[in-house]
């Protein structure tokens, strides 16, 4: 199941790249078929993660399921190791539902070569799905670096005006990281002869000395930092996302930032576990610290894509915060907050892009207020979403935010008690900035007298249409797996908590 | 085993959030006529549930508790904590939304925003409900949040109404600055004990850390300062009122504003294990009370008298509390809720009726309105405090409270200066509650009409029609006759859930003993008449000009609540602007500016490299380098 899971798009993505060069339905229909066979795929995975379904005692640090391992580079001892658990699965899942949405979605957004646009939607989500179940370091790195390809050429090709550009700092910056990656899983080869992940999660460190361990835990940190993106490595984010197509800025946020905390998680924390409790205050203040620049920085902004970018820089600040405390809290939160920032940020993209193309611009003072008025459904539904980002208890964004905060308050053994209560402070001050930039924008945009509609619409005599069938179709999962979320979100703590666990324990006797 | 009341309990979070989901649904479009069935069956309903919450709840606490997200070293649970306390505010929040849904009908009959209106209220009874029924304060937090989102939505009704949004915005934020400390001391509150869980956490109230416990309550009371707008985080209820005049009675008078007075209740034995805290309660309450009875004295809009009453009035119940009145306190919440509900409704009336709610274009109007003056006259005698309304009962209780906080009969503040100035702040607000109640009904009811402009409108004016007239004489009974409570109700309050605290705590609050005392009833029923005849005697002497005018220039100051408003905007508001403007420019400019710097030197340099060598593709180059620079890595790794 697992290579199925991973071979589909794969398949699907060499199949419409070859596509004959015609603009008619057929890739699309195509796309969006192998997007949701492998999202049913992906959903064959749940059954059996539960440890207590097997009757396994939880002892081992590292326990997947599903599990492939076959020969791959035996020179150098690399192995197609795959594999998945209860950390994994939730992010396995969010990338199917939003490549599936993302597929559906093409049929409002129209991209022109639509073959090659869907082969780089599926391409994406190739390297995604490979990068959380790869449980080998090389593999790992592979599918990595596997996502950025497509990802260039979607805001380079697909994008708006500054695109090439924007594609460029994207890929030089994040290659800078992925280098710096590298060098950190060359470290840990170096000192332990081996990529697996399960053999080197069960060592916890062991065999790796001190130094080494500060050393590539710091390489793979400022890997993973770019990507997350952590403050200050986050410039390439707002741009990227301003000149990304809609549904690349939705898989940028919901599937690409998740790949960094992920790492973090699998390789950071329980191979280099020694690293990761010195630099988990360094980590921790600058996720406070981002969250709050980013708290700011949404509050100037007036590029409607540029202020969501920047809330993203914020929400992730939380998952990292969550992570730093190296608490079984933390993590869960962390993980949590990954889903939900997925959710959420993907469906704001998704209606920000509606919103930019109904009036052919994203700026705040050029659209205008009244949107709830002028059109109802696309105004609720981004009262709802803005709601859920700010973090209103009840929906999915607040558990994983506030419990971050929790944890900071009483963060793991070793670590500065008083340092992280201060951060927890300065975090949860950050939420309620949160706030404070997202009824601005509701304030500026959605509610109030009506003006939006002298905006540009009216110059290219385009009916403002309230929301297409398709994109209710595309819309209303989010919101209701936000909500689900928010109201139980056991759903998806109750996948990580048993692997989490595991990890913490072995963290601490590491 | 399941019991009826915590069924009850369920059903009444249940019942108003399946109408408001029913009346928001995107996809079901309920035209007004569905929506009003919809809202008034569901507040109902809700009323029904809530009515057997009340009578099975007794003095028995019980919890049903249910995972709802484990987080590895702490559990999220939800359930249901139904006690006296739950009984009681359960049925205070199900009459007055039941109340306000069916005003509301009359009230919002030509509104084609109506259904939305009906099923954020319907929302709202959803959430309040969860906050006084939960047994998890986490769960307590969703409600608590998701009630302020209502206030923000209702408050923000009016759309073309110029000051509804900022006022819309600013409830939302204050309250949210308080809201910070709010999760973060249930935060630190549930981190300490192990367990949101309410009855855990009253458990081991007397258990915990005394530093952690006062940081903890101290920022639970940030929080209970913004709900409840007490100073300095009062800011917010005056600019609530642009919301429709029902939402004002419900949200901003009857119910959220008392969620936090409900959630010290229900916390009490947590709070009075921190001294300190209760002090900064009684600190607060005092001004509140006195600055908001003073700020009420001047306004002109009947609506903006009652937010700032509102405000004095919720400081006069935490007073009651910080002296170790518990049965008190919750007394004058009910009654408060009853006769401020009342009123606000009746300004409704006026309202729609005249067209306008300043009193300095009002007067006369007790021949046009019977059914408005009296009942208007009833709430406001309930407000003042004349015996036997309800309001005569409830606040002689608090102030007895205070007068046993004085003589050192309660265990909180006894004794101390404290409890001097709490008892002369409560007195003074007695004498300055009955002026300007008395004002309000002088200007409104009596006198001549102002000349001009009036005239077109005294046409209008009438007694409303049906659905706007029952709810007014629903909440009239509660207003006249709660008074009869006084003897059951301790009984049925019972002692706050604390059967582990009480031990550690040493003697218990005061006792609930709510019966007028007959020297105190004696002091406050002079100050009464003091305070309405003097503003009796200033309003005859020129009724047109009104009695604020010897307050001369001072009035000016009470009117714009002391400058409140003008202070936080000059040290949070613009300072937060003035921050974000300059952070911003420093993250988009300065750290983006140091990447861009570095990238173009590094393409400087490349530049340098290509005019030395014979020219390659520049992907090449990069290639070139980045894998070399890893090739070297692993080498000296290796070596």
């Amino acid at each position: 199941m697992t290579l199925l899971v991973l071979a589909l798009p794969l398949v699907g993505s060499i199949v419409l790249a070859l596509w004959p060069r015609n603009p008619d339905l057929s890739p699309r229909i195509f796309g969006t078929a192998i997007a949701a066979a492998t999202l049913v795929a992906a959903l064959f995975l749940l059954p059996g993660l539960r440890t207590d379904d097997t009757g396994e005692a939880p002892g081992a640090a590292l326990n997947p399921r599903h599990e492939v391992d076959l020969p791959w580079l035996e020179v150098i001892d690399v192995r197609l190791h795959l594999g998945v658990d209860g950390i994994s699965v939730p992010l396995i899942l969010l990338t199917a539902l939003l490549t599936l949405l993302g597929m559906v979605h093409n049929w409002v957004e129209r991209p022109d070569r639509p073959a090659l646009f869907c082969a780089m939607v599926l391409l994406l989500e190739v390297g995604a799905l490979g990068t959380f179940m790869a449980l080998d370091l090389v593999v790992f790195f592979a599918a990595f670096e596997v996502v950025l390809i497509p990802m260039y050429f979607l805001i380079a090709r697909w994008g708006g005006p500054g695109g090439a550009a924007a594609a460029l700092k994207f890929a030089v910056y994040t290659l800078t990281g992925s280098a710096a990656l590298l060098i950190g899983l060359v470290f840990i080869y170096a000192s332990t002869g081996t990529f697996d992940l399960v053999e080197l999660s069960e060592r916890g460190g062991g065999g790796i000395s001190t130094a080494v361990q500060l050393a590539a835990f710091g390489a793979l940190f400022v890997g993973f930092a770019v990507k997350s993106p952590l403050w200050p490595l986050h410039t390439w984010l707002p741009p990227a996302h301003t000149e990304a197509p809609t549904v690349g800025s939705v898989l940028l946020a919901g599937v690409q930032l998740k790949m960094g905390t992920y790492g973090l998680v699998r390789i950071g924390l329980p191979v280099l576990p020694e690293g990761a409790r010195a630099l988990a205050p360094l980590l921790a203040v600058l996720a406070v610290t981002g969250i709050v620049v980013a708290a700011l920085a949404c509050y100037t902004q007036n590029d409607l894509k540029r202020l969501i970018a920047y809330s993203s820089v914020g929400h992730m600040g939380f998952v990292l915060l969550g992570i730093s405390t190296l608490t079984a809290v933390g993590i869960n939160a962390a993980l949590l907050a990954n889903v939900a920032h997925g959710l959420i940020t993907g469906l704001l993209f998704f209606l920000v892009g509606a919103v930019k193309s109904r009036f052919h611009t994203g700026q705040l003072d050029e659209l205008g207020s009244g949107l709830w008025t002028r059109l109802p459904r696309l105004g609720f539904a981004l009262v709802f979403a803005c709601v859920a980002s700010l973090g209103l208890p009840g929906l999915a964004g607040f558990w994983g935010e506030a419990m971050a905060v929790y944890a900071s308050l009483h963060p793991a053994a070793g670590l500065s008690r008083p340092l992280y209560a201060v951060l927890a402070v300065v975090a949860a001050v950050g939420a309620a900035m949160t706030a404070v930039y997202f009824l601005r924008l509701l304030r500026r945009l959605v509610v109030g007298p009506v003006t939006v509609t002298t905006a540009p619409a009216q110059h290219h005599k385009v009916r403002a249409v309230d929301l297409w069938a398709i994109e209710r179709v595309v819309y209303i999962p989010l919101l209701l797996l936000t909500l689900a979320l928010g109201l139980y979100p056991a759903l998806a703590l109750g996948l990580t908590e048993g692997p989490v666990a595991a990890l913490v324990q072995a963290v601490a006797i590491g | 085993m399941i019991s009826l009341a915590t069924v009850a309990a369920m059903a009444v979070v249940v019942i108003p959030t399946l109408a408001a989901g029913l009346g928001m649904l995107p996809g079901l479009r309920l035209r007004t006529r569905g929506a009003r069935a919809v809202a008034v069956a569901g507040a109902v309903m809700t009323t029904v549930a809530a009515v057997a919450v009340f009578v099975t709840a007794g003095n028995l606490a019980q919890e049903t508790t249910l995972l709802l997200a484990p987080f590895g070293d702490i559990d999220i649970t939800t359930g249901v904590l139904v006690d006296g306390l739950t009984g009681l505010i359960v049925l205070v929040v199900a009459v007055v939304a039941s109340c306000v849904q069916l005003y509301s009908v009359g009230y919002l009959q030509k509104d084609p925003r109506y259904p939305t209106y009906a099923a954020q209220v319907s929302l709202f009874t959803a959430a309040m409900m969860l906050v006084v029924v939960s047994g998890d304060l986490l769960a307590l937090v969703v409600g608590w949040e998701v009630m302020g989102l209502c206030s923000y939505l209702l408050i923000g009704h009016y759309r073309d109404l110029p000051e509804a949004p900022g006022a819309a915005v600013k409830a939302f934020l204050v309250t949210r600055v308080g809201d910070i400390g709010f999760l973060l001391g249930v935060l630190l509150l549930g981190g300490a004990v192990g367990s949101f869980r309410i009855t855990d956490v009253l458990s081991a109230a007397g258990s915990i850390d005394p530093m952690t416990l006062t940081v903890a309550t101290l920022l639970l009371l940030l929080g209970i300062v913004g709900k409840s707008a007490q100073f300095p985080l009062h800011t917010w209820l005056p600019d609530a009122m642009a919301g429709p005049t029902p939402i004002s009675a419900l949200i901003h008078a009857a119910t959220m504003v008392a969620a936090g007075v409900f959630v010290v209740m229900r916390l009490y034995p947590v709070f009075l294990a921190a001294p300190t805290t209760v002090i900064v309660l009684a600190i607060s309450a005092s001004i509140t009370m006195l600055l908001g009875g003073l700020c009420a004295l001047a306004q002109d809009d009947i609506k903006r008298v009652l937010a700032w009453s509102t405000i004095s009035q919720l400081g006069y119940m935490t007073g009651a509390l910080a002296a170790g009145g518990y049965t008190q306190g919750g007394f004058h919440l009910v009654s408060h809720a009853a006769f401020k509900a009342l009123l606000f409704l009746a300004a409704g009336v006026v309202l729609q009726h005249v067209g306008t709610a300043l009193m300095s274009e009002l007067g006369g109007l007790c021949r046009a309105m019977p059914v408005t003056f009296v009942v208007t006259l009833l709430g406001l005698l309930a407000l003042v405090g004349v015996l036997p309304l309800s309001g005569g009962f409830s606040k002689d209780a608090a102030l007895e409270s205070a007068w046993a906080a004085v003589r050192g009969e309660s265990s909180v503040l006894s004794a101390s200066p404290l409890a001097t100035i709490l008892l002369i702040c409560m007195l003074g607000t007695v004498l300055v509650t009955a002026a300007y109640a008395t004002r309000l009904l002088l200007r409104t009811f009596f006198g001549e009409p102002v000349p001009g402009g009036l005239d077109e409108n005294r046409q209008r004016a009438g007694d409303p029609g049906p659905a706007m007239r029952w709810p007014l004489l629903v909440l009239a009974v509660p207003t006249v006759a709660l008074g009869a409570g006084i003897g059951w109700l301790p009984d049925y309050l019972g002692t706050p859930l604390a059967a582990g605290a009480s031990a550690a705590l040493g003697p218990g609050p005061l006792p609930g003993r709510l019966t007028p005392q007959p020297t105190e009833s004696l002091i406050a029923a002079a100050l009464i008449v003091l305070g309405a005849g003097a503003t009796y005697l200033v309003w005859r002497a020129a009724p047109t000009r009104g009695p604020v005018r010897i307050l001369r220039r001072s009035a000016v100051a009470l009117r714009r609540g002391l400058y409140l408003d003008e202070v936080q905007h000059a040290f949070v508001v613009r300072p937060y602007r003035r921050l974000a403007t300059t952070l911003s420019t420093v993250d988009e400019v300065g750290v983006d500016g140091l990447v861009d710097g570095a990238a173009e030197a590094t393409s400087n340099l490349s530049r340098g490299l290509s005019r030395a060598h014979p020219r390659l593709p520049n992907l090449a180059v990069t290639g070139l380098i980045v894998s070399t620079t890893v090739l070297v890595t692993i080498l000296v790794v290796l070596s």
